[in-house]
């Protein structure tokens, strides 16, 4: 059987930048699997801009953004496989993968998962009604109308208000399309004030709040949704119903981690609907890793690609032998917060650990605290905070290193 | 007094502006200069795709390289929609110069082989 030092099972943003920190640490055998005919991932359709920001100073479109990396994988000659599926893996790291129907399989020392995430579906949310064409999730649309250049639909209503809703509902407008509202379940928007104003408010295109599909008719092709308002258990509330003549309902409901693999070798799931970690990036499962929108759903590639990093110099300690397993801290999502990644921090580590963490819902004026027992670590405030925009927090290590409980992070109000 | 969201970078500060163009509520000298701009002559960037002549089914993705004015933003669109490129194509590399007479070129912005 084949053997590679390093295994990294996705070739978009988080396992390119996993790959190149690998390789900058003395990792030479590292092989990248990559399921479509090429590397980059999620951001080969999203050819809006607003990427790079953090990562290089400038704004770039996605495909600008993933070619960076690219251009540096061949450059540092990183081997990579594209039409290869990761179809099973096992614990001690045996991978069989699919190319052209043929199954090769290979042995890795450690392997580092980045397979992103996938979309819920109608399905998923049991969308009320008939089930006709003319229902289609907005990363698919994304990926017809962007990569194939088929025009998914002339009137158009999109349910769920995140940035895939929003970015496309300009996009069709800039297509010809008319897209007659954004219908968004929950009070607020999911996703970032600036896409609201220059996707929507630049187009004129209404943004419901506490509304969503109470029913879809459609005999082959959708013909009309109706809309209604939700109370605040998300009962219907009748009497607000509102009849939408569309041919086309583009839903943007969620993303979920993508982990059928890491399910087959039984590794612990955490609240983010991903792998649970360790401060480099390592899940319960000794030597596999996990960084990128499998782990938890990012918003900014940015971060996707310094988890990434994180991710590859954690493998790369894990094949020198490097971390030790002395036990570790527990990190806990308290009052307010849905989640915290790492979950857990390497008691002997010698590095600055970033926490980056969700909270449940808007809030004003907040605090967030980082406590261990009664002490507290850290205390940082924040003028307005919403679910849908990663905090992250720095822990130096002098502060870790002072640690001896588990740490609890959560909001405080001023 | 104008009240909006500044779009130049994803923290989406709230502008205020007056009619003496004093901003407030932006984070940094950048949403002052945008909120001026979107009273005076707002502009945008176009990201869209065009057609590969020589590959079934393939667009490649362009820009305009410097914002456009808002108002000539559907104008553009049009034009960019009858354009099209023969594969290789190379980020960065030119399709149309100076859509509009805006100044702006329409850019290649994805490496197709
Ligand atoms: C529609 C959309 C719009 C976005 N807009 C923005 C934005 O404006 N600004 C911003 O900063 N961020 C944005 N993001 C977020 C950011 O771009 C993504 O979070 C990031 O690109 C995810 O990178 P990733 O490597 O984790 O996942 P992906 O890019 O999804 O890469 C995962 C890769 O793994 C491969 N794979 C999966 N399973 C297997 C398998 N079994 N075998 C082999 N390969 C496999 C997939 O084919 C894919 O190439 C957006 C995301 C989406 C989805
Ligand atoms: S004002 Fe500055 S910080 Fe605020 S959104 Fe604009 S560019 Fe970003």
């Amino acid at each position: 059987m084949k053997t590679v030092d390093l295994v990294i099972i996705g070739g978009g943003s988080a396992g390119m930048a996993a790959a190149l920190q690998a390789k900058k640490e003395g990792i030479s055998d590292i092989l990248i699997l990559e399921k479509d005919e090429c590397l980059g991932g999620i951001l080969n359709q999203c050819i809006h801009n607003g990427f790079g920001l953090t990562e290089f100073k400038e704004e770039l479109t996605g495909p600008e953004y993933l070619w960076r990396f690219v251009d540096q994988i061949h450059e540092e000659k990183i081997p990579y496989i594209c039409n290869a599926q990761v179809i099973d893996l096992s614990k001690d790291k045996i991978i069989k993968y699919s190319k052209y129907g043929l199954v090769e399989t290979i042995k890795a020392k450690a392997i580092v998962m980045a397979t992103g995430c996938y979309e819920r579906s109608a399905g998923a949310i049991q969308l009320p009604g008939d089930r006709c064409t003319g229902v289609i999730t907005a990363g698919l649309a994304q990926k017809y109308l962007n990569i194939k250049g088929y025009m998914v639909g002339k009137r158009v209503v999109i349910l769920g208000s995140g940035d895939i809703g929003l970015i496309m509902a300009r996009r069709l407008t800039l297509e010809g399309a008319k897209v007659i509202c954004v219908s968004e379940i929950m009070p607020y928007s999911a996703g970032l004030n600036r896409n609201i104003q220059q996707c929507l408010k630049d187009y004129d295109i209404p943004l419901y709040l506490s509304r969503t599909v109470s029913k879809v008719v459609g005999k082959n092709r959708l013909e009309k949704v109706t809309l209604s308002s939700v109370d605040e258990n998300m009962n219907f509330i009748p009497g607000t119903e509102m009849e939408i003549e569309c041919d086309t309902l583009v839903l943007s409901v969620g993303l979920v981690p993508y982990i059928s693999l890491l399910n087959y070798i039984g590794c612990p799931i955490g609240p983010t609907k991903g792998a649970i970690v360790n401060n480099y990036m390592e899940t319960k499962i000794d030597g596999v890793f996990a960084c990128g929108n499998c782990l938890h759903v990012h918003d900014v590639v940015d971060f996707v690609t310094e988890e990434g990093r994180n991710a590859g110099h954690g493998a790369a300690l894990y094949i020198k032998n490097l971390i030790k397993n002395d036990g570790e801290i527990s990190v806990i999502p308290g009052r307010e917060i849905s989640y915290v990644v790492p979950q857990f921090i390497d008691k002997k580590t010698n590095e600055n650990v970033t926490l980056k963490l969700r909270v449940r819902k808007p809030l004003k004026d907040q605090f967030v605290v980082v406590k261990s027992g009664d002490r507290i670590i850290s205390k940082t405030y924040k003028l307005g905070v919403v679910p849908s925009e990663m905090i992250l927090l720095n822990l130096s290590i002098d502060k870790i290193n002072e640690i001896n409980e588990e740490l609890t992070v959560e909001l405080e109000g001023k | 007094m104008k009240e909006f969201t500044c779009i130049i970078c994803p923290r989406g500060c709230q502008l205020i502006i007056d009619k003496n163009n004093n901003v407030t509520g932006n984070a940094c000298p950048r949403g002052k200069e945008y909120a001026i701009n979107e009273i005076t002559n707002p502009t945008r960037t176009i990201t869209t795709s065009i057609r590969v002549s020589n590959r079934i089914d393939t667009l490649v993705s362009v820009k305009t390289n410097l914002a456009i004015p808002k108002n000539l933003v559907f104008e553009a669109m049009e034009i960019i929609n009858k354009l099209s490129i023969g594969a290789p194509t190379k980020i960065g590399q030119i399709v149309l110069k100076n859509i509009l007479d805006t100044g702006a070129d329409i850019i290649i912005t994805k490496n197709i082989d």
